[in-house]
């Protein structure tokens, strides 16, 4: 099924361990991910689906383990390392996170204007691409408590986009969103991963994790329980937790 | 008794109250300015500063907060002369009134820096800005917004207090009114005059603030 066999791995994961106080929440994660590919992270709340994605990124540290970005190892403690990295791997959460105070196109310029040293006019340029590219080009003005969730959200993707990220994390990104709001945003990341993104996303949304991703990844217990081509997990799970918790999800 | 109020006699002294206004002004101004810059530093160290920094931070704020800002002003103009640092009577004031505005406005400021969703922050890290740029352009705006009437508030009572710098001959307002009242024995309605003159000085300075913070410290690009 995968057709990135060959190409270069965006992310690779060894061993990884996380505890939070007594609490053991990442119990030793494996896993390679290659350029482009779209993985979809399932399981039950409390699996440590946030936890993992947000190591990626270095907002979480790791007990022990190793993290690799594109071939270069995740240094939590150097903080000018770090901000390399996180140019290279944006993240969208479940709650938008837009600056308030900030209009739409403001969200949008603000990293490549700080972090990169972009032209105000350049940048400004660059985010009528992406507003037009996520649907909200005549937005640009807006503040964001003037948008819905669902515009909230594409806005949050078109800002995080705007950093060039060669990988994307999105963590429950559609579960704050009315159920008529969330085909909007899916339609993004679907896009997105039609484009050649390497994308990494929690989701609720079996069927479209089923339509859009390349691999399925099964967490429980802070491991990778079971993974495999969309088809066959959902279709033939092996093991008899991500059958409990595949039923939990039609019942 | 007799009530015959003659207003004249203090009116005509309008030079001396226009200086007296504009010293207060000045005075209002030039602590406002430092003042908060001084309390959000303060509230930056104290909040994600380095942890030794915190105690001194702690210090400072408590001992402001609970003596006389008259003390406070005397400590400055009397007593740091015998340390060898003699400082003239309109400098002791804005330094009393930007160390007691600083104390003040730290807390305030820390409390609106505290009530950040921990997901601005984690948003702003994760488009790769430093930790200053996630302070200065991400937290402090809202926080600035949220506690701004409250600064507004605490910039009316450090003016307020300003009254208090006469006492060691800075030519405020309430120095102004002294002195008029001692000159023609008017002193019932020079201090008439003056209380007006402060309510109207409250007034104007507050809607002054609320403008100002409204178009230039949080609320720039809503024009
Ligand atoms: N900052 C934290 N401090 C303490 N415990 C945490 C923290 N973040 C997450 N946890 C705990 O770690 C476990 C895994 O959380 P999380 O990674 O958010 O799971 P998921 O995203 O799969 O629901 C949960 O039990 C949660 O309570
Ligand atoms: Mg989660």
């Amino acid at each position: 099924m995968s057709t990135v066999v060959d190409s270069t791995t965006a992310i690779d994961i060894q061993g990884l361990y996380k505890s939070f106080g007594q609490v053991r929440v990442l119990n030793g994660i494996d896993l390679k991910i290659a350029a482009g590919e779209v993985i979809a992270i399932i399981g039950k709340s409390g699996s440590g689906k946030s936890t993992l994605l947000r190591c990626i990124n270095g907002l979480e540290s790791f007990d022990s383990g190793q993290l690799f970005v594109q071939g270069q190892p995740l240094q939590y403690h150097n903080a000018k390392a770090m901000r390399t990295l996180r140019q290279q791997v944006g993240m969208i959460f479940q709650s938008f996170n837009l600056f308030p105070h900030l209009t739409v196109g403001q969200n949008i310029m603000l990293a490549p204007t700080l972090v990169q040293g972009i032209s105000a006019q350049n940048a400004k340029t660059r985010a009528l691409e992406l507003l037009r590219r996520v649907g909200l080009a005549e937005k640009i003005d807006a503040f964001p408590e003037q948008l819905s969730g669902g515009q909230q959200q594409r806005v949050a993707i078109a800002r995080a986009l705007a950093m060039s990220p060669s990988v994307l994390l999105c963590d429950e990104i559609t579960s704050a969103l009315d159920p008529e709001l969330v085909g909007e945003v899916l339609a993004v990341v679907e896009s997105l991963a039609r484009d050649g993104m390497t994308l990494l996303m929690v989701t609720h949304e079996m069927g479209f994790a089923r339509k859009v991703s390349d691999r399925v990844i099964f967490m429980h217990q802070g491991r990778v329980h079971e993974q495999g081509a969309p088809e066959t997990l959902f279709q033939y799970p092996r093991t008899p937790e991500l059958v409990q918790f595949l039923s939990s999800l039609t019942s | 008794m007799r009530v015959a109020l003659e207003f004249f006699p203090v009116l005509e002294e309008w030079p001396l109250l226009l200086t007296g206004i504009a010293w207060t002004l000045l005075l209002t101004a030039a602590s406002t300015f430092f003042g908060l810059l001084l309390g959000t530093v303060c509230a930056y160290l104290r909040t994600q500063g380095p942890e030794w920094c915190r105690p001194f931070i702690v210090g400072y704020v408590e001992l402001i907060r609970n003596t006389p800002f008259i003390v406070q002003l005397f400590f400055i103009f009397f007593a740091l002369p015998a340390a060898g640092i003699r400082l003239s009577a309109e400098v002791a004031s804005v330094l009393a009134m930007v160390i007691n505005l600083g104390a003040y406005s730290a807390d305030i400021v820390r409390a609106g820096i505290q009530a950040t969703p921990r997901g601005q922050i984690e948003a702003a890290l994760s488009l790769s800005l430093t930790h200053r740029q996630v302070f200065t352009r991400v937290v402090l705006p809202p926080a600035l917004q949220r506690v701004w009437p409250a600064l507004v508030s605490q910039i009316i009572i450090v003016m307020l207090g300003s009254a208090v710098c006469g006492q060691i001959s800075t030519e405020e307002l309430s120095y102004a009114a002294n002195l008029i009242q001692s000159r023609n024995f008017r002193a019932f309605e020079a201090f008439i005059v003056a209380t007006v003159l402060y309510l109207v000085l409250s007034v104007f300075v507050r809607h002054f603030f609320q403008w100002f913070g409204r178009r230039f410290v949080f609320g720039a690009s809503r024009g």
